[in-house]
């Protein structure tokens, strides 16, 4: 069965991207602001339909894509990440000097990928919309021109991608040449066989596929890439890809290992255990020594991917369920956090070390109080989402049985509240020495700060819904 | 024969490779990778997938080839050829590379891939032919691929002319 109409949300976010590219050919000057709102439109209006999907379970596509509410909450995460990068970049990109319409596209392009990876059903799809969203991101990297940062983080993030993709395809190819098939509900009964669980090829290829969504979600040892390219791109571009290539690499991840590659859970698990444990001891200890605030932002992504990873080691019920309300939780929050930087950094790169922040409070205390707010969600102090969904992934833990790692982890949370409050010192302990910005706060920028501070705050006060839904959501994987 | 060709097609295509990456000139490389596609291709002959090998050169030999050489015409080949490619790495790679080589051989050695799963593609190829076998598999089972893999088309040519643009005027 084809099913096209399922696929309505997907196809709106494509014609919105295609609309805004031809948009952009308008003799006017303000179509730029145009341009945002026909894809602020498109986002929304997608989103409200996938709302709409809520508890349909259906196929489309023979199979390549599900509809079930692992993907209708992935996508609609991906639909609200999109419409922030996009209220934050409609200042950001005029200041910058690049505000091609094409950029609105390839974000939207970008989200269309996003949304694939969380529905993707067959290694086929999920591989292609990896490389769309890639694609478009890699391109999105180094839309500074004029500046070799940008560059260099493009062709770094390009050349490291394509290297990662190799090892995904690698590991789809030697699955394929076992099980004869690339859809996940095939490889999930190859899987039943007693005899399969221990075939050297299948394993290598398991092996593969692990090293391909270790990159796109940067965990230690494959995160070589992320401080030079998060540093480097303009910074609505590493808000959108710290957020949204991470949760969809993660969408994906699960979906494969945790329906499919379920049985092999005894491989796996002890990896994931160690790669978790490294990563969160690397990500926050090499973050404390960061200068640069997007350096030392990737660094804090580097370790929260890792607490991701407790909760998929964890694997029980409440841990699989905290994945869904951490990754959320993570993408409001960093985006806020994104977001001030975003607001608060001037052209030529200036205002972006971490001392540049001093006595910011005094000058804009509205800002200092949301950059505050997302800093101490991100280190998990209560009562933002972010303390909720570490207690979740660490008790979860604990019940898993996994005492060690939540010790780890507890260690690495402790680390890291040492880099994000010294961020609150600069802003609060410190006279002003210069102005920040040059006019008040652009307001579609501000709009997205006051969405993403409630949405962190309703998230820790309370906490029960969205977990619930979240739960929801991934015990209906696969069925 | 099936076997001797096989073993010649197979061992010219890895000395094309390895040739590929100890070149210093860089427009020999380009030429031995030519070399590469197409002995590849004829293991795929071998294999009775005459629509692959015809991919193949058409695609790699072809389109991806003439890349290759305009890439090589427009930066400058003489000052790429002082770097040496290995610098200090070399005997970390070689380790590694010989490690990751020993681990695929006692992989190999332990299983092949399942032979049925060929066997059934075969018979369907002999019924209806190559070509026509894949075509139909892309317009049925594999339409959602083959369409999405338009948007990556778009998605890289957007990217392009992005990149080859010229600077706003401010």
């Amino acid at each position: 069965m084809i099913n096209l109409s399922l696929l309505t949300p997907e196809i709106i976010v494509l014609i919105t991207a295609l609309i805004v590219l031809i948009l952009d050919l308008l003799p006017w000057r303000g179509r730029k602001v145009l341009l945002a709102t026909v894809g602020v439109l498109g986002t929304v209006g997608a989103l409200l339909i996938t709302m709409g999907q809520w508890d349909l379970r259906e196929e489309a596509f023979y199979g390549m894509v599900a509809i079930d509410n692992f993907s209708v909450y992935f996508k609609a995460l991906f639909l609200i990440i999109c419409t922030l990068t996009i209220l934050l970049s409609i200042n950001y990109i005029t200041r910058g000097g690049i505000d091609l319409g094409e950029y609105y596209s390839l974000v939207l392009l970008a989200t269309f990928g996003y949304m694939f990876m969380a529905s993707g059903t067959d290694l086929i799809t999920i591989f292609l919309a990896l490389e769309i969203l890639s694609l478009a991101v890699y391109i999105l990297a180094g839309f500074m021109r004029h500046s070799p940062k940008s560059n260099e983080s493009a062709f770094k993030y390009f050349l490291l991608g394509a290297f990662s993709s190799a090892f995904l395809l690698y590991g789809i190819a030697n699955i394929y040449g076992v099980v004869g098939n690339t859809n996940l509900k095939d490889i999930a009964q190859y899987l039943s066989q007693e005899a399969a669980l221990k075939n050297p090829l299948f394993l290598a290829g398991m092996g593969l596929l692990l090293v391909g969504f270790g990159f796109k979600v940067a965990i230690v040892p494959f995160h070589m890439w992320t401080p030079d390219v998060y540093e480097g791109s303009p910074t609505t571009v590493t808000a959108f890809m710290a957020v949204g290539t991470k949760a969809a690499s993660f969408a994906a991840f699960l979906r494969v290992f945790f329906y499919t590659l379920e049985p092999l859970k005894g491989q796996w698990v002890p990896v994931l255990w160690l790669l978790a444990a490294v990563t969160i001891i690397f990500g926050n200890t090499v973050a404390i020594y960061q200068k640069n605030i997007k350096r030392m932002l990737a660094y804090s992504a580097i370790a929260h991917a890792g607490y991701i990873l407790v909760a998929m080691v964890a694997g029980n019920d409440l841990g699989s369920s905290s994945i869904l309300y951490y990754l959320l939780v993570y993408s409001l929050m960093n985006l806020g956090a994104f977001g001030v930087v975003i607001i608060v950094e001037k052209k030529e790169e200036e205002n972006l070390t971490i001392s540049d922040y001093r006595g910011l409070a005094y000058k804009h205390p509205m800002l200092s109080a949301a950059m505050s707010l997302f800093l101490l969600s991100l280190a998990g102090i209560p009562p933002t989402g972010g303390f909720v969904g570490k207690f979740y992934i660490f008790s979860a833990a604990v019940s898993g049985g996994y005492v060690g790692l939540a010790i780890i982890g507890v260690l690495g949370s402790a680390i890291a509240l040492y880099y994000y409050l010294r961020i609150i010192v600069y802003m609060y302990m410190y006279d002003p020495e210069k102005e920040f910005l040059d006019g008040p706060v652009p307001f579609f920028s501000a709009a997205a700060l006051v969405i993403t501070a409630i949405g962190t705050i309703l998230l820790g006060i309370t906490p029960a819904r969205i977990l619930e839904l979240a739960h929801y959501s991934i015990s209906y994987l696969g069925h | 024969m099936h076997q001797i060709f096989f073993w010649g097609f197979a061992l010219l295509a890895v000395f094309s490779a390895l040739m590929v990456i100890t070149r210093r000139n860089v427009v020999h490389s380009a030429l031995f990778l030519i070399s590469t596609f197409f002995w590849v291709a004829a293991i795929y002959i071998l294999l009775e997938a005459e629509l692959l090998a015809a991919i193949q050169i058409l695609v790699y030999a072809g389109a991806i080839m003439v890349l290759i050489v305009f890439t090589i015409l427009l930066i400058h080949v003489e000052e790429t050829k002082i770097i040496n490619p290995w610098q200090r790495q070399r005997p970390i790679a070689i380790l590694l590379g010989v490690f990751l080589l020993g681990e695929i051989f006692l992989i190999l050695s332990r299983a092949l891939f399942p032979e049925s799963i060929a066997g059934t593609a075969l018979q369907q190829v002999a019924q209806e032919g190559n070509t026509e076998a894949v075509g139909k598999l892309l317009y049925t089972k594999y339409l959602f691929p083959f369409e999405v893999a338009s948007i990556l088309l778009l998605a890289a040519m957007i990217g392009a002319i992005v990149m080859a643009k010229r600077e706003i005027e401010k």
